[in-house]
């Protein structure tokens, strides 16, 4: 009886986790049915007449603007998440491998920008770009932007190289040094390639709040547009159906990358 | 049970706490400063410079332009005005709060305990709905939920509906919020249920032979620091946001107090220091909680 029980119970965990799958997903499935949309003022209806189209797909960059915001997100998105990931990890690394003074201010000034609501962090930079660094000629825009994600992404940086590095196995670095590595090696050959997972989770993980922020961009960008911003200024107007097309996409390109990378390690771990 | 769930984390901390490598003593803080010295510039002063405005006044004639003459009297001005607009993002926020967690973490504890080698898979298709961009997944929501949509439509031909409408509505307010931060519920809970070991879980079962205890006196214990974290990941942004009020709300009744400060900086002349001080309110109101959760439960277990 009780193995019946534990098998329900196992599978109604999976099968719920399945439906919560598809209920994240139920947006972008929307979006990608209404990139197909013939729609004549709205996207937001579906037109019968026409529809479904390959119009939209045939010339993403037709809207002006949509495709330079498209670039600007991803150099953004980049730029921020390598000076995130290296800044963030040399953090976790003090943090965790280090004994000093001031290791509780440290971690507290890691942690406030995380618990600090995207709209307060946003006015705040604002208010600074404008009533101070604007004097040392910051003007907003491009860079505003990138400052920003940098703040925003390097505590999501150090909390995930921190949780991976604390799981280590200390015992790989003492081996590594009974075999009379010096530090230096031990932690390019041993310490850095264990940590390496995190550290590249991490940077996905920068890499998607960048390209997906919109609270605080749409604070410090000024005329800037990135991707999500110009899918909502335009929102009054209606969104074109290619911005569907374009976010669509870059769903599935996301997808497509990390499973590719994931059967190639796991090619790698079996060969 | 707990007890030794506690045990466990005791252990293992202690593990870390023994294996910090004394190097030299320079080191940590050549590692520190490129970091903090951003956060300092780009996170510390512009919230003292925010801190500033809330208690300026605009110079009268000249729009845009403020002194500093300590008026405390924008937080009350601007709390008189706004309170409603406060409350209900507390209100929606720890509502969406609840509601994550209940969907979130069946779906941690499946990638964590029954998804073998589709975790990683799993937790990409957590991340990836990002890529679509979250105006256009909350537009998205609002053609679900519209009068037309499946949902309304079933539910008003089932007469199930008070009012006829989902859109302009709390409802789809919490459900919007809810929907968007599930994925920062989610991340924090699979990691520390990733970090419980199953022979623990095992034991809790042979011992009570019944899952649901199990779970009650075992699993949950060991998985609090994801939860706090998850909880407070979800519950901070949700508090601030303003998107899903506009794009899913009304005009009158569900407007959050993120709607009020975007507002109040971009489209009310001289409104920097009613939306500097709601800002601030937010933001205090956000670390007392934190304190308060912090004292009971260690800040070492929600980083």
């Amino acid at each position: 009886m009780t193995k019946v029980r534990f098998w329900i119970a196992d599978h109604f965990v999976m099968i719920a986790a399945i439906l919560v799958l598809l209920y994240l997903f139920l947006p972008v499935a929307y979006t990608f049915v209404f990139s197909f949309n013939n729609y004549k003022k709205s996207n937001i209806s579906w037109n019968p007449e026409g529809s479904p189209t390959l119009a939209h797909w045939q010339n993403p960059c037709g809207p002006p603007g949509l495709c330079d915001s498209l670039v600007m997100s991803l150099q953004v998105g980049a730029l921020s998440t390598i000076i995130a990931t290296v800044f963030g990890s040399m953090i976790a690394f003090a943090l965790v491998r280090h004994k000093f003074r001031g290791r509780a201010g440290a971690n507290l000034l890691v942690f406030l920008p995380m618990s600090t609501p995207e709209i307060v962090m946003g006015a705040s930079l604002l208010t600074i770009f404008v009533q101070g660094y604007y004097r040392v000629g910051l003007k907003l825009g491009f860079w505003t932007i990138v400052i920003a994600h940098i703040v925003f992404c390097i505590s999501f940086v150090v909390t995930n190289v921190k949780a991976r590095l604390q799981s280590l196995d200390p015992r790989l670095e003492e081996a590594a040094q009974d075999l009379f590595a010096d530090p230096r090696s031990t932690f390019w050959r041993v310490t850095f390639p264990l940590v390496l997972p995190g550290i590249s989770a991490a940077a996905l993980l920068a890499f998607s709040l960048s390209f997906d922020d919109f609270i605080i961009t749409n604070f410090v960008s000024g005329d800037a547009s990135t991707f999500p911003k110009f899918v909502y200024v335009s929102y009054l107007r209606g969104i074109p159906a290619e911005a569907n097309v374009v976010g669509f996409s870059m769903f599935v390109i996301a997808v497509g990358l990390t499973v590719a990378g994931q059967l190639i390690s796991n090619g790698r771990k079996a060969a | 049970m707990t007890a030794l769930a506690q045990a466990q984390i005791a252990n293992t901390t202690a593990v870390e706490g023994d294996h910090r490598v004394k190097g030299r003593r320079i080191t940590p803080y050549l590692l520190l400063i490129p970091g903090l010295l951003w956060l300092v510039m780009f996170f510390v002063v512009p919230m003292v410079q925010l801190a500033i405005v809330s208690i300026e006044s605009k110079f009268p004639g000249y729009p845009g332009y403020y002194y500093l003459d300590w008026n405390v009297f924008n937080y009350a001005n601007a709390l008189s005005e706004f309170w409603p607009q406060l409350l209900r993002s507390f209100l929606f926020a720890g509502l969406a709060t609840i509601m994550a967690f209940l969907i979130g973490y069946p779906l941690a504890y499946a990638m964590a305990f029954k998804a073998g080698r589709w975790r990683n898979v799993m937790m990409i298709c957590v991340v990836a709905p990002f890529f679509t961009s979250f105006i256009l997944r909350t537009i998205a929501w609002r053609q679900i939920l519209a009068d037309e949509g499946p949902i309304a439509s079933t539910l008003n031909a089932l007469h199930l509906l008070p009012g006829g409408h989902i859109t302009e509505t709390w409802v789809a307010v919490v459900a919007g919020l809810t929907y968007n931060f599930l994925p920062f519920m989610t991340l924090p809970i699979y990691s520390s249920l990733e970090r419980v070991d199953p022979k623990v879980i095992e034991a809790g079962g042979d011992l009570y032979a019944n899952g649901l205890t199990t779970f009650r006196r075992v699993t949950l214990p060991m998985s609090m620091p994801g939860v706090l974290a998850g909880t407070l990941m979800t519950f901070i942004p949700a508090a601030g946001d303003y998107v899903n009020a506009d794009l899913l709300g009304s005009d009158i009744d569900t407007k959050m107090v993120g709607n009020v400060i975007e507002s109040q900086f971009f489209r009310v002349p001289g409104g920097f220091p009613t939306a500097a001080a709601l800002s601030f309110t937010l933001m205090a109101i956000i670390l007392l909680m934190l304190f308060a959760y912090t004292r009971r439960f260690g800040t070492e277990e929600l980083l």
